[in-house]
C-alpha cells in the first residue's frame, strides 16, 4: 500500500493535461471532442468497436496506446467496447483479407444504426503494401460504406482522436 | 594467478577449437561433404540430398547431434529444373551451426516423405507446403488446412510460379470444418473469435470444457493471411524491405533486420561498424517497449491496474523516444540493405543515456511491487505450465522457450550485428509457467538497457551505410532475435536481381502450436493470462 502511494506521488499526473500548451494538439482535440459528444448525444459517450481485418498489428498497438495513462481517452467520453452491438463507431484496420471479409460483414451488420465506419491506417484506405494480393479483398470502402479515413502507417494516437472529432462534425446537428 | 588464468584460457581455446573441429568433421562426414567444407568463421553448412535419404539424415542429426528444426521451406523450380525444391533448416545451438539440407521433388509426382512423426515440429511446416505448393507429405499424421480456410478452392496453390498473385480467388462451398471435438457427458464447446472482445488481432478459438477446466483447445488462424511471401516475388529488395517491416507491426525492426542481413550476405558486403551498433540499439529499443507491454498485459488480466498503468506509461515514453530519435514510433524505415538510414547525434546519445536511467529508476519500484502483490503472484505461479519436452518437440523459441529451460537466443548462439562485442546473459527459468515467462521478460528488459548502454560506447564516426550496386544471383539466410524469439528469412535472388522466393519464419509460427499445451487443464478465465504471457503475433504467423 505504502509502495503504491510512494510511486504515485513520485510519478505525479502522467496524463497530458487538458489545458497544457506544449501537448496542445492532443488535449485541444480531445476537449473539442468531448463538447461535441455532449452537444450531439446530450452527454452520452461514444462507444467504439475496433475490428482487425488483417492488419500487421501496428494499428492495434497505436489504438490501444490511446487507453494508456498518458492519452487516457476515456476522459473524453470515448470507450472501447467488447461487442459490436454496443458500438456507435467501428474502427476498422487492415487491408481486409479474403478470410476476414465474412466476419467483418457480420460484425458490421450486428452494429446498430446509426453506425459510423472509420478506415484506420493506410491498409484499410488503399490496402497499403498488400495491394493486389490474392489474399486481400479490400480496401474497406469496396466492402462497406466508409465515413472517415485516418491515413498513416500506423496513424499516431492524436491522428486517431482527430478523426473521431471530424466524424462528429459530419453528423446532422441535433 | 594472472598467469594461471591466461594459461587456462589458452588451453580452453585450443581444446574448444579441437572439439569443434572434430564435431565439424563428424557433421561433414554425415552430410557426405569434404572435411574442410566449413571455413573458420562461418556457421552455415549446406548439402543436397536425394529425397529418400532425407528422413535418415534428419533422424541422425536429431538423435546424435541434438539438432533443432528451424523451418522447412519449399521453392517452385519447375521452370529451370523440372522439380520443386525443399529446404530443411536445422540448428545445433551449442555448437553455433546451422545446417541447410536441400532436396528436389520431381514435378510429375510432387510427393515427399513426411518427417512429422519423429519430428513433431515439422508437421505444421509440411501442412503449409502442401497447402501453398501442392506437394504431398506422405505419411503425415494430420494433413488439414493450416492457413487457408474451408472456402478456398482445391488445386489452387498460391506459391507455385504459375499462380497469378493479383487474381481474386472465388469462394467455393465450405467444406465441413475439421476441428477436433471432445464428446462426453457435461462436455461443451466455447467458440471465440475471430472478432475478439479486446483490441487484438483475429483468430478463432474453440475450447472444449467440462465445467471450468479446459480439456482441449483448437485454434484456427489464417484470418490475417495477406500473401506476403508471394507479394515479395518479383520485387526489388528495396521494395521488399517495406513488406518485411509489415509482417508483424511490433517486430518491424527485427523483421526488416533479418531481411536486410540476408540481402547483405547475397551481395557479400560488410556493413560499417556504426550501422551494426545502431542496429543493436534499435533492436533493443524494440524489445524494451514490447516486453513492457507484455508485463503490463499480465497485470491487466489479473485486475492489477496500478501496475499495468505504470508499465504502459513507461512503454509510451519509449515509443515517444523512438519517434523523437528516428521519426517513427515503431522504428520503420531505419534498416536498409547496406546499413541504417538514421543516425544518433552526440546530443541524442546523451539524451538516450539519461532517458534509460530514468526508465530504469521508474521501472524498478513497480517491478518490486509486482512481486509484493499476492493477488498477482497467486494467479500467475503454476498457471499455464509448458514442459521442457513440449518446447523441444514443437521447436518453441524466444522467451517461451527460455522460460521452460530451453536456452536458445540467436543473439548469443549466432551473434549478428554488434552482438559479438557485447556482454550479456540470456535470462532463463525452469518452471515454464506464466510467472516464469514474465520473469524472463523482466530480466531481458533490464539486460536490454545494459546492452544499449554498452552499445552507445561503441558508436564511432563512420558512414551509416554502404551502397549495394547490384545483386548477384544466389540465396542466403538472415536472422534476428525479436522480442518474441527468433526470426529467419531465407531469400533467393534471381538473375535480374529481383526476389525469386522469400521464406519467412516468424517466432509465432512455432509458438502458436505450443499454446494449446499450455492451456490444457487450466481454467477458462486463465486463458487470457496464458495467452498474454505468450503474446503471439497473428499477423506474423499468417503472413
Amino acid at each position: 500500500m505504502f509502495d503504491i502511494i510512494k510511486i504515485n506521488l513520485k510519478t505525479g499526473c502522467a496524463t497530458i493535461p487538458i489545458q497544457a500548451k506544449s501537448k496542445k494538439e492532443f488535449s485541444v482535440v480531445g476537449n473539442e471532442l468531448k463538447n461535441k459528444i455532449k452537444q450531439l448525444f446530450g452527454g452520452r459517450s461514444l462507444h467504439v468497436r475496433q475490428i482487425d481485418a488483417g492488419s500487421c498489428n501496428g494499428c492495434e498497438l497505436e489504438i490501444s496506446a490511446l487507453s494508456n495513462p498518458i492519452y487516457d481517452i476515456e476522459r473524453f467520453g470515448i470507450h472501447f467496447v467488447a461487442s459490436p452491438r454496443h458500438a456507435d463507431v467501428l474502427l476498422v484496420t487492415g487491408p481486409i483479407t479474403r478470410q476476414m471479409e465474412p466476419a467483418l460483414i457480420k460484425t458490421y451488420e450486428a452494429t446498430p444504426e446509426p453506425r459510423i465506419v472509420i478506415a484506420t491506417g493506410d491498409c484499410a484506405i488503399n490496402c497499403g503494401v498488400y495491394v493486389n494480393s490474392y489474399a486481400v479483398s479490400g480496401p474497406l470502402n469496396t466492402i462497406i460504406p466508409v465515413d472517415v479515413n485516418i491515413p498513416g502507417c500506423p496513424p499516431n494516437p492524436t491522428a486517431i482522436l482527430q478523426a473521431l472529432l471530424s466524424i462528429l462534425d459530419r453528423l446532422p446537428k441535433k | 594467478m594472472l598467469g594461471f588464468g591466461k594459461w587456462r584460457k589458452s588451453y580452453r581455446e585450443v581444446h574448444m577449437s579441437d572439439s569443434k573441429k572434430y564435431f565439424i568433421d563428424r557433421i561433414c562426414s554425415l552430410l557426405k561433404l569434404p572435411a574442410n567444407s566449413l571455413s573458420g568463421n562461418e556457421n552455415e553448412i549446406s548439402a543436397l540430398f536425394p529425397l529418400d535419404e532425407i528422413p535418415f539424415i534428419i533422424k541422425r542429426l536429431l538423435e546424435m547431434e541434438g539438432a533443432r528444426l528451424v523451418f522447412i521451406g519449399a521453392t517452385d523450380d519447375r521452370k529451370n529444373s523440372k522439380s520443386f525444391g525443399l529446404q530443411y533448416l536445422f540448428s545445433i545451438d551449442k555448437e553455433s551451426l546451422l545446417i541447410l539440407l536441400r532436396s528436389k521433388v520431381p514435378d510429375h509426382t510432387p510427393k515427399f516423405p513426411s518427417i512429422a512423426v519423429p519430428v513433431t515440429a515439422a508437421a505444421a511446416f509440411e501442412q503449409e507446403i502442401s497447402e501453398f505448393f501442392g506437394m504431398i507429405p506422405q505419411g503425415h499424421p494430420n494433413l488439414k488446412n493450416l492457413l487457408l480456410h474451408e472456402d478456398w478452392p482445391s488445386e489452387t496453390f498460391p506459391l507455385r510460379k504459375d499462380f497469378d498473385p493479383n487474381q481474386k480467388i472465388k469462394r467455393v462451398e465450405k467444406k465441413p470444418s475439421n476441428f477436433l471435438q471432445v464428446t462426453g457427458e457435461g462436455v461443451f464447446e466455447i467458440p471465440v473469435g475471430p472478432v475478439h472482445a479486446g483490441i487484438i488481432e483475429p483468430g478463432h478459438f474453440r475450447f472444449s470444457v467440462a465445467g471450468e477446466p479446459v480439456i482441449h483447445l483448437e485454434i484456427q488462424l489464417g484470418f490475417a493471411h495477406k500473401g506476403i511471401e508471394k507479394l515479395a516475388e518479383g520485387k526489388t529488395v528495396l521494395e521488399a524491405v517495406c513488406l518485411a517491416e509489415r509482417i508483424s507491426g511490433d517486430a518491424s525492426f527485427a523483421h526488416s533486420l533479418a531481411f536486410c542481413q540476408a540481402v547483405e550476405k547475397i551481395a557479400k558486403v560488410t556493413i560499417p561498424k556504426k550501422a551494426q551498433v545502431l542496429r543493436v540499439i534499435f533492436s533493443e529499443m524494440e524489445r524494451l517497449y514490447n516486453h513492457l507491454g507484455d508485463i503490463a498485459g499480465i497485470a491487466t488480466d489479473v485486475g492489477f491496474s496500478f501496475g499495468a498503468a505504470q508499465m504502459l506509461r513507461l512503454r509510451e515514453l519509449i515509443l515517444q523516444k523512438n519517434d523523437c530519435f528516428t521519426g517513427h514510433r515503431l522504428l520503420r524505415g531505419i534498416v536498409i540493405p547496406g546499413g541504417v538510414a538514421c543516425d544518433l547525434t552526440a546530443e541524442m546519445k546523451n539524451e538516450l543515456r539519461s532517458f534509460l536511467n530514468l526508465l530504469l529508476n521508474q521501472y524498478n519500484p513497480v517491478e518490486h511491487l509486482y512481486f509484493e502483490t499476492d493477488s498477482l503472484m497467486d494467479r500467475i505461479e503454476g498457471t499455464g505450465v509448458v514442459l521442457e519436452k513440449v518446447v523441444r518437440d514443437l521447436a518453441g523459441v524466444g522467451p517461451v522457450a527460455r522460460a521452460s529451460n530451453v536456452k536458445i537466443d540467436l543473439r548469443q548462439d549466432f551473434p549478428y550485428a554488434d552482438y559479438p562485442n557485447l556482454k550479456f546473459e540470456a535470462a532463463f527459468r525452469k518452471e515454464g509457467d506464466v510467472a516464469a515467462r514474465m520473469f524472463v521478460k523482466m530480466a531481458e528488459f533490464k539486460e536490454a538497457i545494459s546492452i544499449i548502454f554498452q552499445a552507445l560506447d561503441h558508436l564511432t564516426d563512420e558512414p551509416l551505410s554502404v551502397n549495394i550496386q547490384s545483386l548477384p544471383e544466389g540465396s542466403a539466410l538472415g536472422w534476428a532475435e525479436s522480442a518474441r524469439g527468433e526470426i529467419f528469412h531465407w531469400l533467393r535472388i534471381d538473375r535480374d536481381g529481383k526476389i525469386d522466393r522469400l521464406k519467412i519464419k516468424s517466432p509465432s509460427f512455432s509458438n502458436w502450436r505450443i499454446l494449446p499445451w499450455a492451456v490444457q487443464g487450466n481454467i477458462v478465465p486463465d486463458f487470457p493470462l496464458i495467452n498474454k504471457s505468450f503474446n503471439l503475433s497473428y499477423s506474423g504467423n499468417d503472413r
